[in-house]
């Protein structure tokens, strides 16, 4: 019996005329990876902003385990067990690499606001980061500040930042993009781990990385769910063939 | 930090400490009032510099503090400063509460134009109430007193005394500062003004850590009202106008906004300026402007940021030479 972590009911968002996300109705099954993916524009970070709050979707409902979140602000949803990571890195540039997951971590504690004791002492915080570094693979830049990275490693500080809110439910807004082939190859190792534990909602642009990963496939087109089913189902269907994967059609 | 730079801020605070041995009763008093201003502006420093957030009202919570020692005492035979202190305080941590609650809901210019506009209303209510002396204010003609049985330990009236009651002031709003901006509480505050939308997305109600920043900050500068107010034993709305907050932000700015020194070498400089300017020429506002468009152009940092690039000058020379002579002070650098 399929259990579902998060449900998206008729999910609605427009930008003045521009319907960035239309109707979408969505299941998202515990402990598997669903990939989302679709041309530029299609409107897949529009529809990951609405289920983690950044957006309030303008009708439809998101139920994540059960419970009603629609228009929850986004550090509700965060704590209730949703994390994810941006498209446009979104971390704090002047703190070093450790800071910025300390600072994630810290927000599952409910002592951030203790003012009487220098915060490099709470200890449960320092372990939850270091382990959130280790996982992103950015152990050894501890220290570093963030500003002075690569970019390859800035998306990684992004996966990292998320992880040390321990989700879920894990978003993640393209975190490929821009990295180099070493570090792609190494991102893709530590989501194949995070998805023995965790669930998985993905969107990616290289389908290799895809294949490779998903289980669950959505294809969006124009802020419309296009097709949705397993990756086999997906391969197979004539639509997203013709509209999406034409380089596919050609070789049939 | 190296030993130079931490050796720099106790040999300040020593020559604060000496400094009535030497100087007359008048700069005992003009040091008074700079670090009445200090103490103000390091308290908005922790919302412009810290949290992020403009308040352009802030000498409301600096003119409430002072209110409400007047107020409160202006008919009294004795004022017990364990008494009147917490009174102070508490009157601007509420108004800041209040204040606070509302204005940390808009951002940008919003919370500029909000903060000002409640500091306005605070500004005509007393401008206008005959009770406590609309416009020409409230005279207070006794000082704080500490008593311990019969013997008053502060004897504020001495302005020496009163100059090192406030100079305690100072360096323990500096300390409390760096210790809440040492704790999570302030590392969690610094991401709200580097990136607020992440911090919420990372679960934090970035409200409440506004809020309390806040309230933090009108609470402190409820203090330098109150000294303001037992230091010149006159209050009037002028305390709290818009062009006090002004000066407020701008000594900030001068200073250098983000560290908790700044602020307090910028006292010095508005300060010292606008006593030493009058006396070269009587068109000194244009050149106090002038100062101050010179530091925001060429010193974006504020004028305490000159202070590593002159330590790094010194500690070139000192390591050019080090091979002859060592220096005690640099052993603990490496
Ligand atoms: N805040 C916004 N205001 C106005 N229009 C927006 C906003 N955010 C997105 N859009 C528009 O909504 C549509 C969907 O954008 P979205 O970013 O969700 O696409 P996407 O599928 O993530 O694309 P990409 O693959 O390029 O990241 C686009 O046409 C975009 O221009
Ligand atoms: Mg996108």
């Amino acid at each position: 019996m399929a259990d579902t972590i998060l449900r998206t009911d008729r999910l609605s968002k427009s930008f003045g005329g521009l319907i960035a996300t239309n109707g979408v109705s969505l299941d998202f099954e515990r402990g598997q990876v669903h990939a989302i993916i679709g041309p530029n524009g299609a409107g897949k970070t529009t529809l990951i902003n609405l289920l983690s709050g950044d957006l309030l979707p303008n009708d439809g409902s998101i139920l994540f385990n059960g419970k009603e979140i629609t228009n929850l602000p986004p550090n509700k949803i965060s704590q209730l067990g949703i994390g994810r990571s941006y498209q446009k890195t979104n971390i704090f540039a002047e703190f070093s690499c450790y800071e910025n997951c300390w600072v994630a971590a810290q927000s599952r504690l409910n002592s951030s606001m203790r003012f009487f004791r220098p915060a490099s002492h709470l200890k449960a915080v320092r372990e939850r980061a270091e382990r959130a570094l280790e996982l992103c693979g950015l152990s050894r830049r501890h220290n570093s500040r963030a500003a002075e990275m690569s970019y390859g490693e800035q998306r990684q500080l992004e996966i990292g930042m998320m992880l040390a809110t321990e989700p879920e439910l894990l978003l993640l807004d393209e975190p490929l993009a821009g990295m180099g082939s070493e570090e792609s190859i190494q991102v893709i190792e530590l989501l194949k781990r995070l998805a023995e534990e965790h669930t998985l909602i993905l969107i990616e642009h290289d389908m290799d990385a895809v294949f490779s990963i998903a289980e669950q496939l959505t294809v969006m087109v124009n802020g419309r769910v296009l097709a949705t089913g397993t990756v086999e189902q997906i391969r197979n269907n004539q639509a997203v063939q013709e509209v999406y994967l034409g380089e596919d059609e050609e070789e049939l | 930090m190296s030993a130079l730079s931490r050796f720099l801020p106790l040999s300040a605070l020593l020559v604060l400490l000496l400094f009535p041995l030497l100087g007359s009763e008048y700069y005992v008093g003009l040091l008074s009032r700079i670090i009445i201003l200090a103490i103000f502006a390091m308290s908005l420093d922790l919302l412009i510099g810290y949290t992020g957030l403009v308040s352009f009202g802030h000498a409301a919570f600096f003119g409430i503090g002072g209110y409400a020692l007047a107020i409160a005492f202006q008919d009294a035979s004795v004022i017990h400063l364990w008494q009147a202190l917490p009174l102070s305080l508490a009157a601007a941590a509420l108004a800041a509460l209040l204040v606070g609650w509302i204005s940390i809901r808009t951002s940008g210019i919003y919370f500029i134009m909000i903060t000002l506009a409640f500091a306005q209303m605070f500004f005509y209510y007393f401008f206008e109430s005959p009770s406590y002396g609309g416009d020409d204010g409230i005279f207070l003609f006794l000082k704080p007193v500490l008593m311990i049985g019969s013997e008053d330990i502060l004897k504020l009236e001495q302005e020496n005394n009163f100059y090192y009651f406030a100079l305690s002031c100072l360096v323990a709003g500096y300390l409390l500062l760096t210790m809440i901006l040492r704790a999570p509480f302030g590392k969690v505050i610094t991401a709200i003004k580097a990136n607020e939308h992440r911090v919420c997305a990372l679960g934090y109600s970035v409200n409440r850590y506004k809020l309390v920043s806040f309230v933090i900050a009108g609470t402190l500068a409820g203090l330098a009202g109150f000294l303001e107010g037992a230091h010149s034993g006159y209050i009037n709305p002028s305390y709290m106008s818009w062009h006090e907050s002004g000066i407020a932000i701008a000594i900030v700015v001068l200073g250098g906004m983000g560290t908790l020194y700044g602020p307090v070498v910028g006292a010095f400089i508005v300060v010292l300026l606008q006593d030493f300017l009058p006396s070269l020429t009587e068109h000194w506002q244009l050149l106090f402007g002038s100062i101050i468009i010179s530091v925001a152009l060429f010193l974006p940092r504020g004028a305490t940021s000159l202070l590593p690039r002159i330590l790094a000058l010194l500690r070139r020379e000192k390591s050019e030479d080090a091979s002859s002579e060592e220096d005690p002070l640099e052993k603990t650098d490496g």
